[in-house]
């Protein structure tokens, strides 16, 4: 009966609007049943008044709760208007408060509604309401308020992570950053593909950079001279420290231990390419963990738990995935292959949940991502379209970003694996190696 | 007798006067100052064309040398040139392979005469990759690449301490382009001199 009656709606409102690839995002517009309606938790964003700061935080919010994955959002013609707003098109007002059209809302399908509001101290919040519940469910507030404010659009992603926990019961991932490399530099962009900053400096030839758990530095290699140095870049301070040990060979792939404390990457000299471990915390003790004069080992990323590693080997021929503990006893294959059968396997990325590692893997003479369930070992293909590479995981443990060059370029992407949803991340000339950070809890000098 | 000496004396002076012929006798011959500018002009001009005929003499001999010295410099320098032209030949890789191929054999048995024959002489080999291999394991294929050509040389006698290696992965195709051809020329091993390359001899034979 709802459900009819919803559907009426919608196709009443909405009804140029039905036919969506879920894989495409059509600028502010997108009725998301296409995907196992009913599944996931309808959200409707409601309008604001015709404000800048309103208009920009509705606009970032809404963007955010979409990229979540998390809802099927509600966007009707109009909806941005005041019609759906709050206190709007009703004669009365609540007891407590502005009118909220629940029976309306409900009747769209939403399950929640999600209102940017001012605040008497002048202020923004944003509003969640449960629709069937017919009460606020929370208030996020909007700690910059000031759209100049350069820290302004990742305090709106940090509100929006927010809704996502009020209303999903875990965290969205608006709140993150991703490096990649362009033309020899450094970048980071923001999961929502805005505010693309360089991170390294121009002309120096940056490779693999990635985040440190905190998400406040990074470490990337630099070429120099013709050797690879590990250069750990303070984000908020720009401050730039090489890693003692890294000043000669070739280091690059390095991976920051869950405590911070440990860098693992791969080293390359007259020994083949191996993986090394450094104490960063003490600037102590480099070590060998890989050996082998005829194989290369290399790409190493660690488990979550901090006790193993998983990486690339080429100690069966061709480069395949394998895992070791972090003083490099119990090495094991990893990822299941048939030898002569199965592609080569590269960049393989453990999950911040734990529960998957993430890899590419040539599929007749291109590459596409795979996931491994690490528990089963059994290995999915994720991609068809273009090549495919280099996956990094979000910190919710469901989206990965990675290269494609679907369009003919490549671009950073991103898929949600629960729904399959893939969006473009950037649209600029050429990037690759990305690295989504972890969420960005406190305020960064951007 | 008295009378006949003036007459004596006389016809002595009409003597004289008749010798000479009513004309003053020439003067004795006086110094000529052109005769002798003329004269010690030619002597100067023998000297001189002597001295100049020795001076020519050792021009010509100090430019026959120099000459010679400056053939036999040209002549190192390009036997210079040549060799290290011989020395920068790049070798080619398979996709995803880093052993040397049987033609490439050659142009490393070449860099092998190089080195022998220059035993000042120390290279670096840099290997590349092109672009469809995975980016960070093109570091260390590379890295193989350039580690197989120093195995050839270092196994054929050339101590490993002269010849340096390192990896550009894919970072610098020599050929931006993305078709075959493109990639076949940026799988390589480059080959430059890190010292002793100033002046190289050509090996026996070549």
């Amino acid at each position: 009966m709802r459900r009819a009656r919803r559907l009426l709606l919608v196709s009443l409102l909405a009804a140029p609007l039905l036919a969506q690839d879920t894989t495409r995002v059509v600028e502010g517009v997108r009725v998301g049943i296409t995907y196992t309606p009913g599944l996931r938790p309808g959200l409707l964003m409601l309008g604001v008044p015709r404000l800048a700061l309103l208009d920009s935080v509705r606009a970032i919010v809404e963007r955010d709760l979409d990229f979540s994955d998390r809802f099927e959002m509600i966007t009707l013609p109009g909806s941005d208007s005041l019609t759906l707003a709050i206190g709007v098109g009703a004669a009365t007002r609540g007891a407590t408060g502005p009118f909220v059209n629940y029976a309306l809302y409900e009747a769209l399908g939403a399950d929640y509604a999600v209102s940017v509001t001012d605040r008497a101290d002048s202020g923004l919040s944003v509003v969640v309401y449960d629709v069937k519940g017919q009460g606020v469910r929370r208030i996020v507030p909007v700690t910059v308020a000031n759209l100049a404010d350069p820290g302004f659009r990742m305090a709106v992603h940090r509100a929006t992570d927010e809704v996502v926990r009020a209303a999903a019961g875990t965290p969205g991932i608006a709140a993150t950053r991703l490096l990649f490399v362009q033309n020899g530099r450094v970048y980071r962009v923001d999961a929502d593909g805005g505010d693309v900053v360089p991170l390294s400096e121009g002309g120096a030839g940056a490779f693999s950079a990635t985040w440190a758990p905190d998400g406040y530095r990074a470490v990337y290699t630099e070429f120099s001279r013709g050797l690879g140095r590990l250069v750990v870049h303070d984000v908020a301070s720009g401050r730039r420290d090489v890693v003692p040990p890294t000043t000669e060979f070739l280091n690059f792939a390095p991976a920051w231990s869950p405590d911070g404390k440990t860098l693992a990457f791969s080293r390359s000299n007259e020994e083949g390419t191996q993986v090394y471990a450094y104490n960063l915390a003490e600037h102590c003790c480099l070590q060998r963990l890989t050996a082998g004069r005829f194989s290369d080992n290399l790409s190493p990323t660690f488990s979550p738990d901090g006790r193993r590693i998983a990486f690339a080997s080429t100690r069966a021929g061709t480069p395949q995935i394998y895992a070791m503990s972090v003083d490099g006893t119990e090495q094991e294959l990893f990822a299941p292959f048939d030898y002569g059968v199965t592609g080569s396997s590269y960049a393989p990325e453990w999950s911040p949940d734990g529960l998957h590692l993430a890899f590419h893997r040539d599929v007749a003479g291109s590459f596409q991502i795979f996931v491994m369930d690490v528990a089963s070992r059994t290995v999915r293909q994720l991609t068809s379209a273009g090549r495919n590479e280099d996956p990094t995981w979000a910190p919710d443990g469901r989206h990965l970003a990675f290269v494609s060059s679907r369009t003919g370029t490549r671009q950073l992407w991103v898929m949600d694996m629960d729904t399959g949803r893939v969006r473009q991340l950037t649209r600029l000339n050429g990037t690759r190696l990305p690295s989504w950070s972890p969420r960005i809890s406190g305020p960064t000098n951007h | 007798m008295r009378r006949a000496t003036p007459i004596i004396l006389g016809i002595v002076v009409l003597v004289i006067a008749a010798a000479c012929g009513g004309n003053p006798p020439p003067p004795p011959p006086e110094p000529n100052a052109d005769s002798l500018a003329a004269l010690e002009r030619e002597r100067l001009a023998r000297e001189q064309a002597v001295r100049d005929s020795i001076e020519r003499a050792r021009r010509e001999a100090e430019e026959r040398i120099r000459r010679a010295a400056e053939d036999s410099l040209a002549a190192l320098r390009r036997t210079t040139e040549e060799v290290r032209g011989m020395l920068a030949a790049m070798i080619n890789f398979d996709y995803d392979r880093s052993d040397i191929r049987p033609g490439d054999a050659q142009i490393l048995d070449q860099k092998l005469a190089i080195l022998n024959a220059n035993p000042n002489l120390q290279v670096e080999i840099v290997g590349h990759c092109d672009e469809r291999g995975s980016d960070e394991y093109n570091l260390a294929l590379g890295n193989r690449r350039a580690l197989a050509a120093k195995q050839y040389l270092v196994s054929r006698g050339i101590e490993a301490g002269r010849i340096a290696t390192r990896s550009m992965g894919e970072e610098q195709p020599l050929n931006p382009a993305s078709d075959e051809s493109a990639w076949a020329q940026n799988r390589r091993d480059e080959f430059s001199i890190t010292a002793g390359g100033d002046m190289l001899m050509r090996p026996p034979g070549m």
